[in-house]
Parts: structure tokens; C-alpha cells; sequence
């Protein structure tokens, strides 16, 4: 009898935010994989499109992504599984993507199929009231556990699924699987893991499948690979003609985004790489064996994630061509904010400068000290409660850049370049409030599930 | 003896965000002659790092050696979270450059 695989077809590492590549999708269609998969959610880009429920990709990429995936998953009759739809996996995210695939099941005209959906988000009332229960939401990566403080600075919150709701869809026979926030790997495991594989190389599988052609070398994103696990291996292999996934671009991978190479941590356990084996299985494809897997002991932890709303922003932006200037430019900042504290001394602001040519790109982590540049771009951010408020302090702190008053400058007609004489509205600022792990009794207890019939 | 510096030792050298609150670096080389090396001749370490950015060695919160890429990475907690207000690099990907001239003694 010959020894049973499953293969899963992932296209994209993050699916809308670039546009997928077709020649390699379809290259890898052809082989007829049993389930296509792919991730579309980050915390990379940043705490704002949680908090104002918005996406970071365009609406066009994600239609053209799902459309490629849903085309191939109904022609051939096999199911596809979407996580952390829509960048944040909120639940409007998770709603214009299933209106995404019923227009497509339209445009098409597919046969009927099941659609599944669920939502990742948690209501800020149900953690406050675990926390006046006395149930610890623990931080994470050094931050303290949850408080109600915490809570009143949050506006949306979402959970990190595990395998749990994606196996239940699959359960209940849906065709197709929309899911809210997911953790990456979990996409791809869940369907081995409900087919009886090991869980540890399910999980391991997922984690090298995640971010598609990221495991793969020379460089180039969005190109679709194939993970195959059987018993006792994965493989995983490049489907664009000029990539392959090697030992090196593969182990190089495990690291990727991640604090720690060995350990992976996910609703119901841990999966430990500390002893796996790397091979070369052919020219496309490596092999890898020995990861392990181990499961929470007492209740499974979720994580949760956290964006609330500080303020209004603007940005303002300036030029310094005079080296005298240049090399005083820490005594022109603190006069320009000087002048924004003497109009607004006691008013809850902030205001922050970034000095290219200085230290705009590193902050405090710069080791070069001295400004080696003859020119320099100052860009402003001014965050305030109010819009108007917000406008006003950004255009002070960038206006008197042009005033600033050092005793032996040459230039008295103006010691910044502007060009514009104008503060350009920013996006709200937004800052990650909850970074934090809280157990659940049932791992479905943070997840609602749907399923509804299409065409 | 003679010195090289790191970037034309190791085949990537790069930053990236670990979630929310960390930022994870990688060097890579090609050879495990040269990862072993630099390895051996502990050239690269928690403490020199610390070090290089300006921060104490608490701020480094997992620093590995990690054979089968090859590679020496190490994550730093970051001072506020991704994205927040003051944010100067909101993927973290641009915080290595410091690494590339790190110098290593040469053989002889």
C-alpha cells in the first residue's frame, strides 16, 4: 500500500497585501493539491488598521488573491482555507471577504458549496469582567498582566485562533473557510491534524508554509509552494520554474519574524524544533523530520491583540541646508518646542521629530552620534485629542523650525525649507494596548462559527 | 592580522518585527566554515551587541545560535510598541545596518 500524503497549496504569505503571482499558482494547480491555504493577516502593519477597523491592503488585490484560490479550490472540487481575513481578522473583515466570495461564486457561477465563517473578536466587557473574576490575562514579551486601565485604552480586540474552528468547519463540510484572527501555522494544520497526522509535523508544515515563497530561494515573494506530510515527513517545494526550496532557504525561514528558531507557541501547545533535520529531498524540495509537539498542560492560553486610539496626527516636514543650523539642531528643536509648550503648557499633547541624516531611520539605537550629512529632513508628528488641536501644534512645531533663533546664523530670512507651507493630515495614531495570553475553558470559547450554503 | 568586516562574511544580515513588541535580527552565512568560525571566535555576543545599539543586555531577550541555517540571531525588546506614536521603522526592518561592520579577525 502505498504510504498516504497530503498536499497543500499555499500562494501568497499574506494574502492581498501584494498580489499573488499567477504563472507559479497555476503551475502548482496543476498538480491538483487536496487543500489550498493561505494566511491574510499581520500585526507588521502596525496598530492602526485594528483600531479603526479598516484594511492595509486594497480591496482589488484581496478580490484578485481570493478569486485565484476559490477559482481552483471549487473547479477541482477540494477545500480552501482563508486566516486573519482582511490584514486584522475583525469581524467586517471577515464579512466583505465572504461577500467577496459570493459575488465571485456569482461571476463564476459555481455549483453549490458550504462557506464557513468565524469571527476572532472579544468584547472588552468579557475581559473585564474575567479580570474582576480574578482570572489573569498575562502579558506577554515583558508586559504586565491586563488591567481595566488597560481595557478603557483599547477600542477593538481579537483573538488568535487556533486549529480549533478551522477543524470544526471542516467537520460540519465546509467547502470554503473565511476565518477571523488566526495564528499563521494553523491554517495549514488543521486540516492534517483532523486527517490524523501528527500534530507536530502539521504544525511544523504550517509554519513553513505560512509565508509561501519566503522559504524558497533566490528572493522573490508571493510565488506559491507546496507542503506535502505524510507519517513521518514534509517536504515542501517551490512551484516557480526558477525557485527551489533548499536546506538553507528553508531552515533560514524557521527563523524568520520569530524571537526564538526552536519553539512555536499556538492555542493548544508548543511546537519544539530544537531537533529537526533538514534535507534535500530533490532539486525544488526539502524534507524535514524530528520536530515535537507539546501540548498545554491544564486550559489552553489564547492570544489576544489590542489597538486603541491616542490621538489626531499631522505631520509636518522640513529641510536644513546650513551646516551651522545643522550642527545646532538640537538646540532648533528645543526652541520649536518651546513654542509649542508656551501655547499649550497643561494640554494633552505629544509631538515628536525625526531628524534624516541624523538618526530618522534608528532613534536611540543609532551608534553614529555625529550628523554626517550637509542636508537634513525634519518630519514632525504632532498627535493631539482634537483634530484642529492636533493641526495647530504640528504647524508651531514645524513653523518654527524657520525661526529658530541661534545667535550666529548667517541666514535671518529663515532657517528651515518648507516645500509646502502646510501640515498634512495623518491617520489617527494608534498604539497596541494588549499584547496578552488568557485561558479559556473551551478553545471555542473566543470563536463564532457560521456556516451558510452558496450558489 | 587581518580583519573582515561582517557583511562580506555572512550571506544576509537583516531586522524584521516579532510581533508587537520586538524586533528580531538575523546574520546568515554561507558556509558553515565561517559560521563556526565567527562562532569559535565569539565575535558576535549578547553583550557586544548591547554594546553596538546602546542598550542594556536586559533589552536582548533571546540570543541563539542557530545551526542548521547557519546563523547567529538575537531579539530586542523595543522601547514602545510597532507603530506606536514616534515610530521611525514600523517592520523593524531597517535596524541592522549597524551589524554590517561588526569586525572579525581574520585567520592570520
Amino acid at each position: 500500500m502505498a504510504r498516504r500524503q497530503m498536499r497543500i497549496l499555499c500562494p501568497n504569505g499574506h494574502l492581498g497585501f501584494a498580489p499573488t503571482k499567477e504563472e507559479s499558482f497555476w503551475l502548482g494547480a496543476e498538480t491538483r493539491p487536496d487543500f489550498y491555504c493561505c494566511d491574510s493577516g499581520s500585526d507588521d502593519i502596525g496598530p492602526g488598521p485594528l483600531g479603526a477597523d479598516t484594511s492595509a491592503s486594497p480591496h482589488e488585490w484581496q478580490k484578485h488573491d481570493l478569486e485565484l484560490m476559490v477559482v481552483a479550490s471549487r473547479k477541482q472540487g477540494v477545500p480552501m482555507l482563508i486566516g486573519s481575513a482582511g490584514d486584522t481578522g475583525t469581524k467586517s473583515r471577515v464579512d466583505m471577504y465572504v461577500d467577496m466570495i459570493r459575488e465571485l461564486a456569482q461571476k463564476h457561477a459555481f455549483p453549490r458549496f458550504k462557506l464557513a465563517y468565524f469571527y476572532s473578536d472579544v468584547a472588552r466587557q468579557y475581559l473585564r469582567d474575567r479580570i474582576r473574576d480574578g482570572i489573569a490575562v498575562e502579558g506577554l514579551d515583558g508586559r504586565n498582566n491586563l488591567t481595566e486601565e488597560d481595557l478603557d485604552q483599547t477600542d477593538r480586540i481579537v483573538a488568535m485562533a487556533g486549529i480549533h474552528p478551522f477543524v470544526k468547519a471542516l467537520d460540519m463540510g465546509a467547502d470554503v473557510v473565511i476565518g477571523g484572527r488566526s495564528s499563521d501555522c494553523v491554517i495549514f494544520a488543521a486540516p492534517a491534524i483532523r486527517a490524523r497526522y501528527p500534530e507536530a509535523l502539521s504544525y511544523h508544515l504550517g509554519k513553513i508554509l505560512e509565508c509561501a515563497s519566503f522559504c524558497a530561494e533566490p528572493y522573490g515573494a508571493k510565488e506559491s509552494v507546496i507542503g506535502t506530510i505524510t507519517d513521518e515527513e514534509i517536504r515542501v517545494t517551490a512551484m516557480h520554474p526558477n525557485q527551489r526550496c533548499t536546506v538553507a532557504s528553508v531552515a533560514g525561514h524557521a527563523m524568520y519574524e520569530r524571537s526564538n528558531p526552536f519553539y512555536e507557541y499556538v492555542a493548544g501547545g508548543m511546537l519544539d524544533m530544537t531537533d529537526c533535520v533538514y534535507e534535500q529531498y530533490d532539486e525544488k524540495t526539502t524534507r524535514i523530520t524530528g520536530p515535537r509537539f507539546v501540548p498545554t498542560q491544564g486550559k489552553v492560553r489564547v492570544k489576544l491583540e489590542g489597538s486603541g486610539k491616542v490621538g489626531e496626527r499631522y505631520i509636518g516636514i522640513a529641510g536644513v541646508r546650513d551646516p551651522y543650523t545643522i550642527s545646532n539642531i538640537d538646540k532648533v528643536i528645543e526652541w520649536a518646542r518651546s513654542q509649542v509648550e508656551e501655547r499649550f503648557a497643561g494640554r494633552e499633547y505629544q509631538l515628536y521629530y525625526k531628524i534624516f541624516g541624523k538618526n530618522g531611520v534608528m532613534g536611540d539605537l543609532e551608534p553614529v552620534k555625529e550628523i554626517r550629512s550637509h542636508e537634513l529632513c525634519l518630519v514632525v508628528e504632532g498627535i493631539a485629542p482634537t483634530k484642529q488641536m492636533a493641526e495647530e501644534i504640528t504647524m508651531i512645531g514645524t513653523r518654527q523650525i524657520f525661526y529658530a533663533r541661534l545667535p550666529e546664523v548667517k541666514g535671518t530670512a529663515g532657517t528651515a525649507a518648507f516645500f509646502v507651507d502646510e501640515v498634512l493630515q495623518a491617520s489617527p495614531a494608534f498604539t497596541w494596548t494588549i499584547n496578552h495570553v488568557i485561558p479559556v475553558d473551551d478553545p471555542m470559547e473566543l470563536f463564532d462559527l457560521h456556516l451558510v450554503e452558496i450558489g | 592580522m587581518r580583519v573582515t568586516r561582517l557583511v562580506e562574511l555572512a550571506k544576509t544580515i537583516r531586522s524584521k518585527n516579532a510581533g508587537t513588541d520586538k524586533i528580531t535580527f538575523d546574520i546568515i552565512f554561507r558556509e558553515k566554515d565561517t559560521y563556526e568560525r565567527v562562532k569559535s571566535l565569539r565575535a558576535i555576543t549578547r553583550q557586544s551587541i548591547a554594546k553596538l545599539y546602546g542598550i542594556p543586555e536586559e533589552r536582548i531577550c533571546d540570543f541563539v545560535e542557530f545551526d542548521p541555517a547557519y546563523a547567529i540571531k538575537f531579539t530586542i525588546l523595543r522601547d514602545r510598541p510597532s507603530g506606536s506614536p514616534g515610530e521611525t521603522d514600523i517592520f523593524g526592518c531597517q535596524q541592522y545596518p549597524p551589524l554590517l561592520d561588526i569586525e572579525i579577525p581574520g585567520e592570520e
